[in-house]
């Protein structure tokens, strides 16, 4: 059989072709591929399959180099989610994946099908979702745009997420002018299921059905993905049409219908269809089966009469699956989904003949030799070389910026970073996300560095983060690599928890401009250093590319979203001293760096200097010196040094339980000869601030692991004040006076209008 | 005794109110689907938080339409409990079998720890707790302001009918403790004859040490005092 044009379908010229993003030597390959001209639908079809977001044609050979393997990875990239074991017969699968542009066009449901699309990519590996995080970016707040933007992001993520059911439990938020343009959205999802549960995307059986699931198909988002593969222009808010709607209820359907329709084992694979909807979803699951697949759109259960299969093959709408189920067993896989209130159609069947077929009824719109259509696409190497602006900015000496005539005071300095949007307290976000749905959350939003999560039935506990200073990439794309990763691990550490594997959502500029693509290279170079030296290996992710708008590239942003296990959750440790009288040690040791640092950032608006170095020797013995720690319950309280510095980090322990707050009588003396704003808000790696009823106990396991530790100080009454003495100068400040600016700075900048969402929606204004 | 909980469709605390009678209880619990007719010989039926049809309408306005809610209906009628937390107590009012409405919060969705004070001890989901008692646990809604008219809630208070309070950390029913510009400060509430009891915080996320508070339980443990009185 050949593929025929319909009546009806645009002749293919070369502007067309422009149109759908294929360039001509592309457009020459399929052209090759087929042996003649494509019809309309092949156009599109591959349009999206080659599209960087389906494709990751620039990225694949990069990203070929980062580590996946380890005895406890039980599925690694390629698959819908990474899956690792946690022991005892269980496992998790978690992914974290952007939704920037469609964000950027439209925040409200930009994001809130970000968390959706996750959330299918987790539960349809057959494990149920026990925790969703996010990993956000946006421009400065003094922008009525941005606050625009983050108003609807974070309602489009709470009212999908708590409609769910799945909490919202951790996550990192940062703003930057860099992200002005272009926001990031990247959402992170995390299951548990039993290991022999698992269910991968691999169409396999002759003669097996292909089943379309869950909502019906619509002409929402057709093309969603070729715009993810695109630059924001000034003309993008006009692709609004092509950001999807999202339906958190019918996805709650979907999610309950295919944990049972997987335990029922009337399935042999199922996939979501995300972007580039039933096309990509259909071609990847033949490509991993090895097998041809025939497809018939007249038997797609569409919203609206008319659609041809152009439209059917690529639309967006949410909420929907491809199942292959066993030959004969339909009408099982049916009557689950009613049962549920969902329509399933069986719409094709797995083919002997190694071919992509789509029919319409007798009329073949589409087909393809071969069963590799998504990896028979050109894959790129770009040119790499580094912005000779930025190796300026790296090597200049910002020690040499002069201070402000308030520092003279650090408890001013101090105060002031406390209010600093990428530091203050979050919680005028997180009190708008459930995260104590499922009744697992051990500690949530702010209350340790990383999430914890109980998992029911066993003693255990996952902890998660998300994490990435896209600063310090900008600046060093290396060690900011290294660094993003090493964050990460030593957040989960600080809970007690071993870090165990790593999901990644990748958001650079465009990768034809050599100053982008070496960032990406050497970010990535930078991860796969910190996973081969923290064991944690990468088991999948997301490439978000062209995250670039008029205004410029973002920064490089590899976020890391990093999970890891507690065998005992009553061993979770928090982030907050406990005690009046437990002593405060440092783990690692305070430098003399200060580049790329929150502080001069927000204190002088400078962006240079180095970012702060990272050895990763280091931070693993940090790491497993947390662990032991924890797990020897002799940690009140652990927080690692970020953004801000020690002075910050003390702070924050002391007052991030607004409820509870204490204060501090530490003295830094032992570094006294270093500038005190290196010594205060540099952000020297590897450091961490703990609190212990038990000092000797906790110098002496630190020494086993040879971290370098000392006792800096006491948790004080609040009462007492918050006081730092030993550098240049001493620092006084009232606990009461750095609880207000760390607490009610992000409140403060959003009460400036317009900060709720602007939406249309039917669907926004719901809640309960 | 024995619980069941209707799973509507959108439910999503289901399960986490069956671990707390089960697991914390000890107790029998069974989880009733929506579309059928019949509580399993149920002792007490909770009517469990979530999003019940998407709430996409209003909150619990479809989900009383739900076969199930006949037998609902018909129990609470026969004097038998039923307990509604969250959505369950939006769907509850909505079928009436509580007073007043739950409107939009008057400051968007909160998820956050709340103190609530026991009101009246003489239901069956406060008999266990002390009058007066103050309690510590989570909410996570969006539409929980508690709304009647003044001669209602007059009724309400009088007839001993306001069962929990948003308080302070002091105890006090303040301004600043209420979450959501509810009247009164009005946590939770039960009808006349105090078998139906609803309420907006979440008892059965504050069940065991790991959810940070275990002042939930005692509301459970009232359920058993009473099946046993």
């Amino acid at each position: 059989m050949t593929a025929t044009p319909r009546l009806g379908d645009p002749v293919i010229t070369p502007a067309l072709v422009a149109e759908h993003g294929l360039t001509p030597d592309e457009y020459q390959r399929l052209e090759r591929m087929l042996e003649r001209t494509p019809t309309f639908t092949e156009l599109g079809i591959i349009s999206a399959l080659w599209s960087e977001h389906c494709s990751y044609k620039h990225s694949r050979p990069v990203l070929k180099t980062l580590p996946t393997q380890a005895p406890w990875v039980l599925q690694g990239p390629g698959e819908n989610a990474g899956v690792i074991s946690i022991g005892d017969g269980m496992a998790v699968a978690f992914k974290i994946e952007s939704h920037n542009h469609p964000s950027a066009v439209e925040p409200y449901q930009g994001a809130a099908t970000g968390v959706g699309g996750i959330l299918r990519d987790v539960f349809t590996m057959g494990a149920r979702p026990i925790a969703m995080l996010n990993s956000l970016r946006f421009g400065s707040l003094d922008t009525p745009r941005v606050r625009y933007l983050v108003g609807g992001v974070v309602k489009g993520i709470g009212d999908y997420g708590n409609c769910m059911g799945v909490p919202t439990v951790a996550g990192d938020v940062m703003f930057d002018a860099a992200y002005e343009g272009n926001p990031l959205v990247n959402a992170m999802c995390v299951g548990v299921m039993r290991e022999d549960e698992l269910i991968r995307a691999k169409a396999e059986g002759v003669g097996n059905l292909i089943m379309a699931v869950g909502a019906r198909t619509g002409r929402d988002g057709i093309h969603g993905a070729s715009f993810a593969s695109e630059d924001l222009s000034h003309e993008s808010d006009a692709k609004r049409p092509r950001v999807q709607v999202g339906d958190p209820f019918t996805e709650k359907l979907l999610l309950e219908a295919t944990l049972e329709l997987i335990a029922s084992g009337h399935c042999v694979a199922i996939q979501d269809m995300g972007a580039a909807g039933l096309t990509s979803s259909s071609a990847e699951m033949a490509e991993r089966g090895e097998v041809g697949v025939e497809i018939d759109t007249l038997k797609v259960p569409v919203r609206e009469a008319g659609m041809t299969p152009y439209e059917i093959l690529l639309s967006e709408s949410q909420e929907r699956m491809l199942v292959v189920a066993h030959k004969g067993r339909d009408a099982e896989v049916r009557a689950i989904l009613q049962k549920w209130d969902l329509t399933a159609a069986v719409i094709g069947e797995v083919i002997a003949e190694p071919v992509y077929r789509v029919k319409e009824g007798d009329h073949v719109v589409a087909e393809f030799p071969g069963t590799r259509l998504v990896t028979d696409c050109p894959f790129y190497y770009p040119e790499a070389a580094e912005s000779p602006a930025i190796v300026a900015l790296r090597e200049r000496d910002v020690h040499a910026v002069a201070e402000r005539a308030e520092e003279s005071d650090p408890a001013w300095t101090l105060a002031r970073l406390l209010s600093a949007p990428t530091i203050a307290s979050k919680r005028w976000i997180s009190q708008q996300y459930d995260s104590t749905v499922r009744a697992n959350t051990v500690f949530g939003p702010g209350g340790a560095d990383a999430a914890v999560v109980r998992v029911r039935g066993t003693k255990k506990a996952l902890a998660m983060k998300t994490d990435c200073n896209g600063r310090y990439v900008y600046l060093d794309p290396r060690v900011g690599g290294r660094i993003a990763v090493a964050e990460a691990a030593r957040n989960v550490a600080c809970t007690g928890a071993r870090p165990l594997a790593v999901t990644n959502c990748l958001n650079f500029g465009n990768p034809k401009r050599p100053e982008i693509f070496f960032q990406f290279k050497e970010a990535v170079g930078g991860m796969g250093d910190a996973c081969r030296a923290l064991d944690t290996p990468v088991t999948g992710g997301n490439v978000s590319l062209y995250n670039e708008s008029p205004i410029g590239a973002v920064y490089p942003t590899p976020t890391i979203g990093m999970v890891g296990l507690i065998e005992d959750a009553t061993k979770a440790v928090g982030s907050a001293y406990q005690s009046e009288g437990d002593s405060i040690v440092l783990l690692g040791t305070p430098t003399n760096e200060l580049g790329a640092s929150e502080y001069l950032s927000w204190i002088h608006g400078v962006v240079a200097g180095a970012p702060p170095a990272c050895d990763l020797a280091g931070e693993r013995a940090v790491i497993d010196t947390l662990c032991e720690l924890a797990d020897t319950r002799l940690l009140r309280s652990a927080h690692d040094c970020s953004e801000g510095g020690l002075a910050v980090a003390l702070a924050e322990s002391a007052i991030g339980n607004r409820e509870q707050p204490r204060g501090i009588a530490v003295d830094l003396a032992t570094w006294g000869s270093l500038p005190l704003r290196a010594l205060l808000f540099g952000e020297a790696q590897g450091r961490v601030v703990v609190s212990t009823a038990n000092a000797e106990a906790v110098l002496a396991v630190a020494k086993t692991h040879g971290v370098p530790a000392r006792v800096i100080g006491q948790v004080t009454a609040a009462s007492a004040g918050f006081t730092i003495t030993g550098g240049a100068r001493a620092l006084h400040a009232d606990v009461s006076t750095l609880s207000m600016s760390f607490h009610d700075a992000l409140p403060a900048a959003m009460r400036r209008a317009p900060a709720d969402a602007i939406t249309t929606d039917p669907a926004a204004g719901v809640t309960a | 005794m024995k619980v069941g909980i209707v799973r509507f469709p959108g439910s999503n605390c289901e399960d986490d109110a069956w671990h707390a009678v089960v697991d914390h209880l000890g107790e029998e619990a069974v989880i009733l689907w929506h579309k059928d007719h019949d509580l399993q010989g149920s002792d007490v039926v909770i009517l469990p938080g979530g999003f019940s049809y998407g709430d996409y309408l209003r909150s619990g306005a479809i989900a009383r339409f739900s076969p199930i809610m006949n037998e609902v209906e018909a129990h609470a009628q026969r004097g038998g409990i039923v307990v509604g937390i969250c959505n369950g107590f939006q769907i509850a009012c909505e079928a009436g079998l509580l007073p007043g409405a739950l409107l939009r919060n008057d400051r968007g969705y909160r998820s956050m720890p709340v103190t609530i004070r026991v009101e009246h001890t003489d239901t069956a989901f406060s008999a266990a707790a002390h009058a007066g008692q103050c309690l510590t646990m989570p909410i996570a809604h969006g539409d929980g302001r508690f709304t009647a008219d003044d001669a209602t809630l007059d009724r309400l208070e009088g007839e001993g009918q306001v069962i929990f309070r948003y308080v302070d950390a002091a105890g006090h029913p303040t301004d600043a403790a209420n979450p959501n510009g509810t009247m009164r400060n009005i946590a939770g509430v039960c009808n006349a004859a105090r078998n139906v009891i609803g309420l907006m915080p979440h008892p059965e996320r504050a069940m065991e040490p790991l959810h940070g508070s275990t002042d939930g339980l005692v509301l459970f443990q009232s359920l058993l005092a009473t099946a046993r009185a």
